[in-house]
């Protein structure tokens, strides 16, 4: 080693909590012969008093922090000219010199002077190789992962698994930019965000993030066509013609899906006498056309007494959202609405149904027939809904068991109303047959909210409500 | 409210909890004239006398076994261990009685013990360990870890008012390196509630102690990466639903500390969040932390043993990409 290399006399750490130290006194001078191990200075530490020693043989070359003064742990404090090859620097500065003994036992040894410095400054290992840390083990898996050997399964996190369930995608549609093309969770967010946005999400029945539902989608039909054509892998046969999926229906047809892999599905149906109504009804016909230029439809008033009765069994008007059941204090109805021609079917919602009453319900369900039909709907027309009813009645049908619009927990089904011989009592209490105007209702709910017995007593004080309608209330 | 050192603020907790309640004493090896070994018990002997501040023989064994009978007839004793890792000669007094007298004959072992922790001073093997993760095994223990000056006070109080027994884990990397803002006057620091260092919105980072500051200025290194970093300050009871409402915004999540991995309290935080995180995750949960040796001398090796900056920038980076 040549000669003339100045090695560092640092403050050392003395002791783990120590950070700061006091020059008290040099033992040597500027110009002095210093061997190794040789102590050049004594230092002060709020821990403990103690004497430096000569990191190296040679000559004291410069003093840089005089007595008295405080400085920080790994200052240097003096350079000595080292003398011949035996020396080797000390360690830099920065990676602070072993301290004494690790910070020694007070009691035992509270003035121990710290070892010498060893020349090993130059032979001590690298920083270990980054494979040694523990951490490093999961990293090179997922891309692994995201491709099985035929290069098609893609790898989802159960997040994204989530995320892709509650919207009803498929993870494999979504551009992914993890490792190994992985689909994150930012990337289906996105795919989510921008899909609302455009309002590309066809209208399904209350699908709550449909927006407009008449926009055509036929790219979406498209390539939803070629890839189950794909699936199918076979071509038509005699007397077979195809059409592309619309994009109305495709919503129709995943939010279907969904519902029934989501919810369990239970209905139960109920008699209702109409009569009372149909008499009020007949008698108020020509006042409401009159006065409000409304027809007071059968559905007006099943949705009015439905509100009323909504408001004594919250579950029904509930929803499952995670861990918790939500209930809500308002009531959003949802009207599903067939479209012509077998185009499809538009759940437009009555927001607040539960401030309206006859004449506001009327009103406000001809309303949104009247733009569901027009194509005049606007997007948040069709979300939000808390409960839906369905009417498929209008084509004589007494019994049906609709699909809920999620993540609604029911909705309602009301059938014709027909005129049926029925047992009733007459004013001496015996038993008569009379004909009465009746209609079933059923009641199609998730039966992991509500229980058979919950739905019961819903449909048992709806009818009553119908059966015993009293015109002052509503 | 003044700028104290982590140190200070401990050593002015336990002043001021001896001169409000007369139960309150300290002991351990020199922790009268001398001051302790980082002088955090410094001038508690001249202000409340070599009763209330006692020096003990060289024994653990004797100081947690007398601390844990003290406190049995209604004293509230602080215990000082030079080092955390001396804590192992008292393991019977503290795990077999102190842990488990409460449950075993209904009285309360209203015990403190102050153990120095954490490496990074060539301290070796014997005076570099965090072994917090071994007695949050034990039932009946509690296990503090702050990494603030204002924390350090707020929860030696607390461990103090406890009337269980308290590890309080004071790392002496930031005795006298972190300084800070604490109130003058008494308060509380509930045990068992985290602390939210700094907020973010893409990866979770779980962390107490020094790594807090490790975590921090890694994190100040990536600006295309948001990181939350939960500090704990606690680790038995451990703040599960601050760690799980972090996760489950982030969806990925690394928990860094300084003890080493197998069986470190990082386990038992990332089977938590795959137990009741897993369909909020988007990437394993993953771990930082020192390899399963004894902690070395050589500073170059006790540099690579030690997380660091770098260390968690990689794990943050490779996070960030999965």
């Amino acid at each position: 080693m040549a000669t003339g290399t100045a090695v560092e006399v640092v403050m050392p750490q003395m002791g783990v909590s120590v950070s700061e130290g006091t020059v008290t006194k040099w033992m040597k001078n500027v110009g002095d012969t210093v061997q190794a191990d040789e102590t050049v200075l004594e230092i002060s530490t709020d821990k403990v008093d103690t004497e430096i020693p000569s990191p190296a043989t040679g000559v004291l070359s410069e003093i840089l922090v005089a007595e008295g003064e405080t400085v920080d742990v790994g200052t240097v404090l003096a350079r000595i000219e080292s003398a011949g090859g035996d020396a080797a620097p000390a360690p830099p500065a920065a990676e602070a010199p072993p301290p004494a003994a690790p910070e020694p036992q007070p009691a035992a040894e509270p003035e121990a002077a710290p070892e010498p410095q060893p020349p090993r400054a130059e032979t001590l290992p690298a920083p270990m190789p980054p494979e040694v840390e523990p951490v490093e083990e999961p990293s090179k898996e997922p891309g692994d992962e995201a491709h099985d050997g035929h290069g098609q399964h893609v790898f989802v996190s159960p997040v994204v698994a989530r995320i892709a369930a509650e919207h009803g995608i498929d993870p494999a549609e979504v551009e992914g930019t993890g490792r190994g093309g992985r689909v994150t969770k930012k990337d289906i967010l996105a795919f989510v965000e921008e899909t609302s946005t455009k309002a590309s999400e066809p209208a399904a029945p209350a699908q709550p993030t449909a927006a407009a539902p008449t926009q055509p989608q036929p790219e979406r039909a498209q390539t939803s066509t070629s890839q189950e054509a794909q699936l199918l892998g076979q071509p038509l046969s005699p007397g077979e013609t195809t059409e592309p999926l619309t994009a109305m229906r495709r919503g129709i047809a995943e939010h279907m899906r969904r519902s029934l892999d989501t919810s369990a599905h239970v209905t139960s149906a109920i008699e209702v006498d109409m009569s009372k109504v149909v008499a009020i009804r007949e008698k108020l016909k020509p006042e409401y056309q009159a006065a409000y230029g409304i027809n007071p439809t059968y559905l007006a008033f099943i949705a009015r007494a439905t509100v009323e009765t909504l408001r004594d069994w919250p579950w029904v008007n509930a929803e499952l959202r995670g861990d918790s059941i939500v209930t809500k204090a308002f009531v959003n109805l949802g009207f599903a609405v067939a479209l012509e021609g077998g185009k499809g079917l538009i759940v437009p919602v009555v927001k607040n149904a539960e401030g309206l009453n006859l004449v506001g319900m009327a009103r406000a369900i001809a309303d949104v027939a009247d733009r569901a039909r027009n194509k005049r709907l606007l997007p948040d027309d069709v979300t939000g809904g808390t409960f839906t009813i369905t009417n498929p009645g209008s084509f004589g049908t007494f019994m049906g068991t609709p699909v809920i619009s999620q993540p609604q927990s029911a909705i309602l089904g009301t059938y014709a109303v027909v005129k049926r011989a029925w047992v009733v009592a007459d004013d001496a209490g015996n038993d008569a047959i009379a004909i009465r105007s009746m209609m079933n209702l059923t009641l199609t709910y998730d039966h992991r909210l509500v229980d058979g017995a919950y739905g019961g007593q819903f449909l048992r004080d709806l009818r009553e409500r119908l059966e015993s309608w009293d015109e002052s209330a509503y | 409210m003044a700028e104290k050192t982590y140190l200070h603020a401990i050593s002015d907790a336990l002043r001021g909890e001896m001169r409000r309640d007369k139960r309150v004493f300290v002991l351990g090896e020199d922790v009268g004239v001398y001051g302790g070994a980082f002088k955090v018990t410094l001038g508690l002997q001249e202000e409340f006398g070599p009763w209330r501040v006692l020096d003990t023989p060289l024994s653990e064994t004797a100081i947690i076994g007398g601390a844990t009978g003290a406190a049995m007839m209604g004293m509230r004793p602080v215990a000082e261990m030079q080092f955390a890792d001396f804590v192992s000669c008292g393991w019977d007094h503290l795990v077999t009685v102190a842990a488990k007298q409460r449950w075993r004959a209904g009285t309360p072992v209203p015990i403190v013990l102050r153990l120095p922790s954490g490496g990074g001073f060539s301290g070796g093997p014997f005076h570099s360990q965090n072994p917090e993760s071994s007695f949050a095994h034990i039932p009946g223990l509690k296990c503090v870890c702050p990494s603030t000056p204002e924390d350090a006070k707020g929860l030696l109080i607390s461990a103090i008012e406890d009337p269980n027994p308290v590890l309080f884990f004071e790392h002496k990397h930031l005795y006298r390196r972190i300084k800070g803002e604490v109130p003058d006057e008494r308060y509380t620091t509930p045990i068992g509630e985290a602390r939210i260092h700094q907020e973010g919105e893409d990866i979770t980072l779980v962390t107490w102690g020094a790594m807090v500051y490790t975590a921090a200025d890694a994190a100040a290194q990536l600006d295309d990466v948001s990181v939350e970093i939960v500090d704990l300050r606690t680790i038995m009871p451990w703040d599960k639903e601050a760690v799980l409402a972090s996760v489950r915004k982030t969806s990925k999540v690394i928990v860094l500390h300084e003890d080493t991995h197998t069986g470190g309290f990082g386990a038992e935080i990332a089977a938590t969040i795959a137990e009741e995180a897993f369909e909020s995750l988007d990437a394993p949960p993953r771990r930082i932390a020192a390899p399963d040796t004894p902690v070395p001398f050589a500073p170059a090796l006790e540099h690579a043993f030690i997380p660091q900056v770098e260390d968690v920038v990689a794990g943050l980076r490779e996070l960030a990409a999965y």
